[in-house]
């Protein structure tokens, strides 16, 4: 699907009038291309990604999801062989500018992985490195920065009377959750998610899937999924990607209920993937 | 139709019990006597030099008089040179791993570079004397001092350090590598409070070990010079000494037997320093070891 019809879906999801109208972009990727060595794993990526919403990637594996997700907060670069083109626009700035840190990038945007991945740390520590390696050493601050992300990570009662225990001695879904709010303990505006729910039992994924929903409020979600019934009912938008393109994008209902790609639909009913 | 017949397997069965058997016995056998050469060993310098050993021993200089040998000025000089080579192999060595696993990047001069490293690590101890003959005590005029005999011992001991480093920095997962630089952590926060805290056990563990191989080598002291019998101990990292194995090697030299005693106590007195390393070195393990 060429970029016009992009768009015009984009122009389409905007003129419905809800609140939508509103919101405003937080991403906006303008014909990124991505290689690794000679893979070329993105091409031509055009996507808007709004504010206060949650922004479902699904697609068959290796169609690139991971490798969109990592180029938002420019973690792809740490594969020595990446090269890219285009543009990825945050808030309105290049993050490809020469001037702009990578560091100061991912302070504003977090990241939760596919796998639970604490430090071999106590809980306390591990959501206290954020804000520490930014220069926070007051004690009662800290404190307060704990206790806030792990209530805004719904683990708080969990954890809140073993806080010097490791993070390595407590349940993977509970560790997922430590991590959300490890990364919410950088009072981040955007929250990159990439399939974090894959490792999990059911009962820990539905934690997570009404975390986010919570989340959203005040942060944007942008979610790498495989499982489509998730996608469906935790996004608002969804971008349907396939070998390295990105087929369709629009709000998740429609994507769901009427995808205008044959592709899509074909993905969607469970024909390949 | 099924490829694996039952009744093969069951007539065959005997057979593999009696070669498995076999070769139990045999790797059993191949380590007691490994064991066997060990406790001989052990029985002999134990009963040899036990008889010998006493406050006296370990407070007294070396004398003609076998009776009033003492091992003071090498037990003080080995420490002395401990306190030079434990910090500039730990540092040089920590340092190049880290370089090598965290910044360096991935190429023909890096594995050339690590090729080296290997290499060097089987390079004989004398050819490091050498070296360290030409470099500190000669270029540098560091003379047959302490600060030259460390350094020397430095190099030896830093190739093995370089690589059980690099080995421990390496098994820290990718993962949290990952997570710390997610959160906009840079290169060197990264370091320090993520991969060398996670890395700290191999690192010492490896180090550790690569220093009590330094308290026993004798070759290179034997090059640069290193005096054997001394009246006094030295006064700082200028001053000369002598270590351990250099006064077990002199004493084990002599014509009178009551000489060999003597040696036995001082193997005793080394070995117990060896067992005193590697008893911390498993202490550390067990207690920062982690399971990721
Ligand atoms: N570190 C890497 N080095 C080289 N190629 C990679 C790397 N990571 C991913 N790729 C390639 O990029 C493509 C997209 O991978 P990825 O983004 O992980 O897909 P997904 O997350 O959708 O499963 C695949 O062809 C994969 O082989
Ligand atoms: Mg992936």
């Amino acid at each position: 699907m060429n970029t016009a019809t992009i768009k015009t879906k984009i122009n389409v999801a905007k003129s419905i009038p809800t609140e939508q109208a509103v919101k405003e972009s937080v991403y906006s990727t303008r014909q990124l291309n991505l290689w690794y060595g000679n893979n070329h794993a993105l091409k031509n990526i055009d996507l808007e990604i709004e504010e206060n919403e949650v922004t479902a990637i699904i697609g068959p594996s290796g169609c690139g999801k991971s490798t969109y997700l990592k180029t938002l907060n420019r973690m792809v670069e740490l594969v020595p062989s990446v090269k890219t083109s285009g543009e990825i626009h945050y808030r309105g700035r290049n993050i490809f500018d020469a001037n702009y840190g990578v560091e100061e990038l991912r302070t504003r945007v977090g990241m939760v992985f596919q796998k639970p991945n604490p430090f071999p740390k106590s809980i306390y520590d591990n959501i206290a490195y954020g804000p520490r390696i930014h220069g926070i050493k007051n004690r009662k601050i800290l404190d307060e920065i704990v206790e806030k992300s792990l209530r805004g990570a719904a683990i708080w009662d969990e954890v809140k009377d073993r806080l010097n225990e490791n993070a390595y001695g407590i349940s993977g879904g509970q560790q997922q959750r430590i991590c959300i709010a490890r990364t919410l303990a950088i009072e981040p505006d955007v929250i990159l998610m990439d399939e974090p729910t894959s490792a999990l039992d059911p009962i820990s994924t539905l934690k997570i899937e009404e975390l986010v929903q919570e989340l959203k409020e005040q942060y944007s979600i942008i979610i790498v999924t495989h499982n489509m019934q998730q996608a469906a009912r935790i996004s608002d938008k969804t971008a349907f990607f396939l070998n390295g393109e990105v087929i369709e994008y629009d709000r998740t209902d429609t994507i769901f209920s009427n995808p205008a790609d044959k592709r899509t639909e074909d993905y969607i009913s469970g024909r390949f993937g | 139709m099924r490829y694996i017949e039952q009744e093969k397997v069951v007539r065959r069965m005997n057979g593999r019990m009696i070669v498995n058997r076999i070769f139990q016995g045999l790797f059993m056998f191949a380590t007691a006597l490994a064991l066997l050469a060990l406790v001989i060993l052990l029985y002999r310098i134990v009963s040899q030099g036990a008889g010998h050993l006493s406050l006296d021993f370990l407070i007294n200089f070396a004398s003609r008089f076998p009776a009033e040998a003492g091992i003071k000025a090498a037990l003080v000089g080995s420490i002395w040179l401990m306190a030079v080579v434990a910090p500039t192999s730990m540092i040089l060595g920590v340092g190049s791993a880290v370089y090598l696993e965290e910044y360096a990047k991935k190429g023909r001069i890096t594995s050339f570079i690590q090729m080296n490293i290997a290499n060097l690590a089987g390079v004989p101890s004398v050819v490091f004397g050498l070296l360290g003959l030409t470099i500190f005590v000669r270029t540098l005029a560091l003379g047959n001092s302490v600060l030259a005999a460390g350094f020397t011992m430095s190099l030896l001991i830093l190739p093995v350090i370089i690589v059980a480093a690099q080995e421990a920095i390496r098994s820290v997962p990718g993962e949290l590598r990952d997570a710390s630089y997610a959160m906009g952590a840079t290169r060197w926060q990264t370091i320090v409070r993520i991969i060398l805290p996670a890395a700290i056990a191999g690192i010492l563990t490896g180090s550790i070990l690569a220093l009590s191989r330094a308290i026993g080598e004798t070759a290179p002291l034997i090059v640069i010079g290193i005096p054997v019998i001394i009246q006094f101990l030295p006064a700082g990292v200028m001053d000369t000494f002598t270590a351990l194995p250099m006064q077990i090697y002199d004493w084990s030299s002599r014509p009178q037997a009551e000489f060999q005693t003597v040696a036995a106590a001082g193997i005793i007195v080394l070995m117990v320093v060896l067992l005193f390393m590697n008893s911390v070195a498993v202490f550390i393990r067990n207690k920062f070891d982690k399971s990721y």
